[in-house]
């Protein structure tokens, strides 16, 4: 699989009126969920791009052994359990590009074992 | 050039190959009750990564060997030698593994001073947590005592998340509370205590419960490995001391986007690494720190 697979999420905000003295249930948009996996050595997709201020779930998954994901830029962290799904919530409140990488010694190319997000306006 | 330890000292007054650590203690009293009190000094190795191939280090197969031979050659020798940690390089293989820490062991084994201290990096304990590291080198963390000085190892790589682990945090603390506020406390660990550069993993992630736990004494000293270069840094009145590394220099923290070695400069060998000489000057609660290179030139 293509380590360099570039994912976009753009997340298409719809305004819905409310009339005066309605009484009306508004679903509310599921946030968009980006699948992560996780193996020896990387992640895929590796490289992710994010809006600003719009949240997103990081949803990762283990391949083989124990992971982590961190990225101390954007205060989000989890353990990646082998045969479990780990979940991220993430509203990006800042643009740049920011690095992540595994912090659980996972073995001989456990040090390159590293992404970037991109938060762009 | 043999270094004697008049001339470790001539060194310490030149400047930039030097760091003191004021232990900042205002009562005279040493550790604990009575002890002989006398200057002493040690030498840190750290990182030699035994197995190591590639570019960063063509001459890996020896470079441990080199730093071997240099110990032996300071006139004075050290009251002992202790390793940093990453003692081998990591590989997924456990015999592999163990065959890597025999022969790192019999290479040190020619160190003239017997009496050293190992403690595990996390490529020679995280796989496994510590196992093929205990058959070797014994213990991942314990304390000592030397000359009026009370020396804690820990351990913040046996647990591959780069815990020291609630245990041990219980055990550093009972060991504490033995001791006088202004004991002499010196602390060797692997990766740094505290949040050095955490994009690159340059931290341990509950170290700031173990600074905490050392914040009360007023006498602490942290030496560590790790991160492959020289740097001093101060958490409140504690000073954190990195050692060079026997296999490659890494960039400074946050340099550059990657945390890559630095590349080998043939003109330059071994340019970037080394070890050091500390010496302990108990009376004037000072530890003079000596940059040393593994080869001159």
């Amino acid at each position: 699989m293509n380590s360099s697979l570039r994912v976009l999420i753009i997340v298409v905000a719809f305004f819905t009126g409310l009339g005066v003295g309605a009484a009306r249930v508004i679903a509310q948009p599921a946030e968009p969920v980006i699948k992560i996996t996780a193996k020896k050595f990387d992640y895929t997709p590796n490289q992710i791009t994010l809006k600003k201020g719009v949240p997103v779930v990081l949803e990762f998954t283990s391949a083989d052994v124990l992971m982590g994901f961190n990225m101390p830029d954007l205060n989000a962290r989890s353990d990646i359990v082998p045969g479990q799904v780990a979940r991220v919530r993430l509203v990006p409140n800042k643009v740049g590009t920011f690095a992540f990488f595994c912090d659980i010694f996972c073995g001989s190319g456990h040090e390159n074992m590293t992404g970037t997000i991109t938060v762009v306006e | 050039m043999k270094i004697n330890r008049r001339d470790f000292m001539k060194l310490a007054g030149l400047g930039g190959v030097v760091f003191a650590s004021g232990l900042g203690r205002t009562a005279s009293a040493a550790y604990g009750a009575g002890p002989a009190v006398d200057d002493f000094y040690f030498v840190q190795l750290s990182d030699s990564h035994w197995g190591f191939e590639g570019p960063p280090n063509p001459d890996a197969k020896v470079t441990l060997r080199k730093a071997v031979r240099a110990v032996n050659s300071l006139e004075e020798q050290p009251d002992f030698i202790v390793f940093t940690g990453d003692l081998t390089h990591t590989t997924d293989d456990p015999k592999e593994r163990r065959k890597r820490m025999a022969q790192f062991r019999d290479i040190v084994a020619d160190l003239k001073v017997k009496t050293v201290h190992f403690m595990p990096g996390e490529h020679d304990a995280s796989l496994d947590q510590g196992q093929a590291f205990q058959e070797f080198f014994g213990k991942t963390h314990y304390t000592f005592d030397h000359k009026g000085v009370h020396f804690i190892v820990l351990d913040n790589v046996s647990d591959p998340r780069a815990m020291i682990g609630e245990t041990q945090l219980q055990w550093l603390a009972a060991d504490l509370a033995q001791l006088p506020r202004d004991a002499n406390i010196v602390v060797f660990t692997h990766r740094p205590l505290f949040d050095l550069y955490p994009q690159w993993d340059w931290a341990t992630r509950d170290g700031a419960r173990a600074v905490d736990l050392l914040m009360p004494y007023s006498n602490v000293t942290v030496f560590y490995g790790h991160i492959h270069q020289e740097h001093h840094h101060m958490t409140g009145h504690i000073p954190h001391h990195a050692a060079k590394s026997l296999i490659f220099p890494l960039p400074a923290p946050g340099s550059q986007q990657k945390r890559t070695p630095l590349p080998w400069d043939s003109a330059h060998p071994y340019k970037g690494l080394g070890y050091r000489g500390v010496e302990a000057e108990v009376k004037k609660d000072e530890y003079v720190i000596t940059e040393l290179p593994v080869q001159k030139g």
